[in-house]
């Protein structure tokens, strides 16, 4: 059973400490959202609309490289403009479950873990030292909650609330652990 | 030789484009220990550990670098930050621990070579890029690390991270570092530590430099590339 371990970054706004930044793009597709919120919000409504009418074409469900790929197209294609990254997640038929990263200028990158966002650069190393291939998706979960714990200690414009999702074959499975309730540790 | 020929910039740090093609751009940067550095307390000592790249823009001036530098029998300093500010404050301070020592008849507190570190790198915060780590062991209070950040502040923590690839090991610090850590373990968690950042940063790497520091005296070691700890690639 491999599952697909996202890992979403949460900022803080004045005006929301609720933002979902955890958008789904299709029945398996989900997109995480890094960078400036509108640019990000209006590049994924765009994206959401080409790949609805390409599922509609191809007559079955959007491959995850395909979301990401109109990702990318649109960051590149307006690379000038635009300030969004994304971490498009999900599981297809034909490769089961991808993690796919589209960098600010519109690199698109194939990964088994990726992080962005602010609070990302403290959690690198955490990352990199915890990370297995074939982890078991509670592990996966406790895995990219404590990851995104440790970045909520560290970076003062992340928090509020956690927003995790397990994508796999059968269906989509969402978790949401307030601040409160997310693991804490050695507090200097 | 194209080198010879390069003036001398002003000392601004970066330069986005050089005057001239010909005249590669590190030789008109200023030479910066990039880095990554940590210290831990222990009970009875303390773990040091730095990495050992210096570089000058893209190029490594220093490869082997030691930037663990003796103030006094039992105290060390981590340096991070302008290679050229942090040699000549470990300079200064090395001369006033070492006429305060005599003049007290006994060796120096911890304490008190931190507070002369802060107090260069306060009064003159506006010339100098430097953040250091003191760290060492007295008599009195026994292992002890203080962070003088950029800026001058001074502050005593248990453990304690500095230069540019620090950011990238915060979480794993808050993580992995617990109270009451033996001295092999800290030194583990230093190794560990270390490469993980020098994995993520370009500005640090080459061999991990450790030492411990305690009652019984000063044990340096070096891991190299080779032997550092490794973890999954992906």
């Amino acid at each position: 059973l491999r599952s697909v371990c996202i890992v979403v970054l949460l900022r803080e706004y004045v005006s929301s400490k609720t933002i979902n930044k955890v958008i789904q793009v299709h029945d398996r597709i989900f997109c995480c959202m890094a960078g400036s919120l509108a640019d990000a919000q209006a590049v994924t409504k765009a994206a959401k609309f080409h790949l609805s009418f390409h599922s509609v074409q191809m007559e079955s469900p959007p491959l995850v490289i395909a979301a990401a790929s109109v990702l990318k197209e649109l960051c590149y294609k307006n690379k000038e403009e635009l300030q969004a990254g994304f971490i498009t997640a999900g599981w297809d038929m034909k490769k089961g479950p991808q993690v796919y990263v589209v960098a600010l200028g519109g690199m698109l990158v194939r990964q088994p873990v990726t992080i962005g966002g602010s609070g990302s650069t403290f959690i690198y190393g955490y990352v990199d030292a915890k990370y297995k291939p074939s982890m078991t998706k509670e592990e996966c979960l406790q895995f990219a909650t404590n990851a995104l714990a440790l970045a909520m200690g560290r970076d003062n414009v992340s928090g509020g609330v956690a927003n995790l999702v397990v994508i796999t074959e059968t269906g989509v499975e969402h978790v949401v652990v307030p601040g409160d309730k997310l693991p804490r540790f050695h507090d200097e | 030789m194209a080198a010879a020929v390069a003036t001398m910039m002003p000392n601004l740090g970066q330069q986005i484009s050089s005057k001239n093609d010909m005249i590669p751009d590190w030789t008109s940067q200023e030479v910066s220990t990039g880095t990554t550095i940590m210290a831990v307390e222990y009970d009875g000592g303390v773990v040091i550990g730095a990495d050992s790249r210096t570089t000058t823009g893209a190029y490594i001036a220093n490869r082997v670098t030691d930037k663990l530098t003796p103030i006094h029998d039992r105290i060390f300093c981590c340096r991070s930050g302008s290679a050229a500010d942090t040699q000549a404050i470990a300079d200064v301070v090395t001369y006033q621990l070492g006429f305060h020592s005599i003049e007290l008849d006994e060796p120096p507190l911890v304490e008190t070579a931190a507070n002369l570190f802060r107090a260069s790198c306060y009064r003159y915060r506006e010339e100098l890029t430097a953040g250091i780590l003191v760290a060492g062991w007295d008599r009195r209070k026994g292992g002890q690390v203080y962070c003088v950040p950029i800026g001058g502040m001074l502050v005593r923590q248990p453990v304690s991270v500095g230069g540019s690839g620090s950011t990238y090991i915060y979480g794993f610090m808050d993580s992995n570092y617990k109270p009451g850590l033996t001295k092999e373990q800290c030194l583990e968690l230093t190794a560990a530590a270390l490469s993980l950042a020098m994995e993520r940063d370009g500005s640090s790497g080459g061999v991990v430099r450790l030492a411990t520091i305690s009652e019984d005296g000063v044990e340096r070691r070096v891991i190299l590339g080779n032997q550092l700890p490794k973890f999954s690639t992906h």
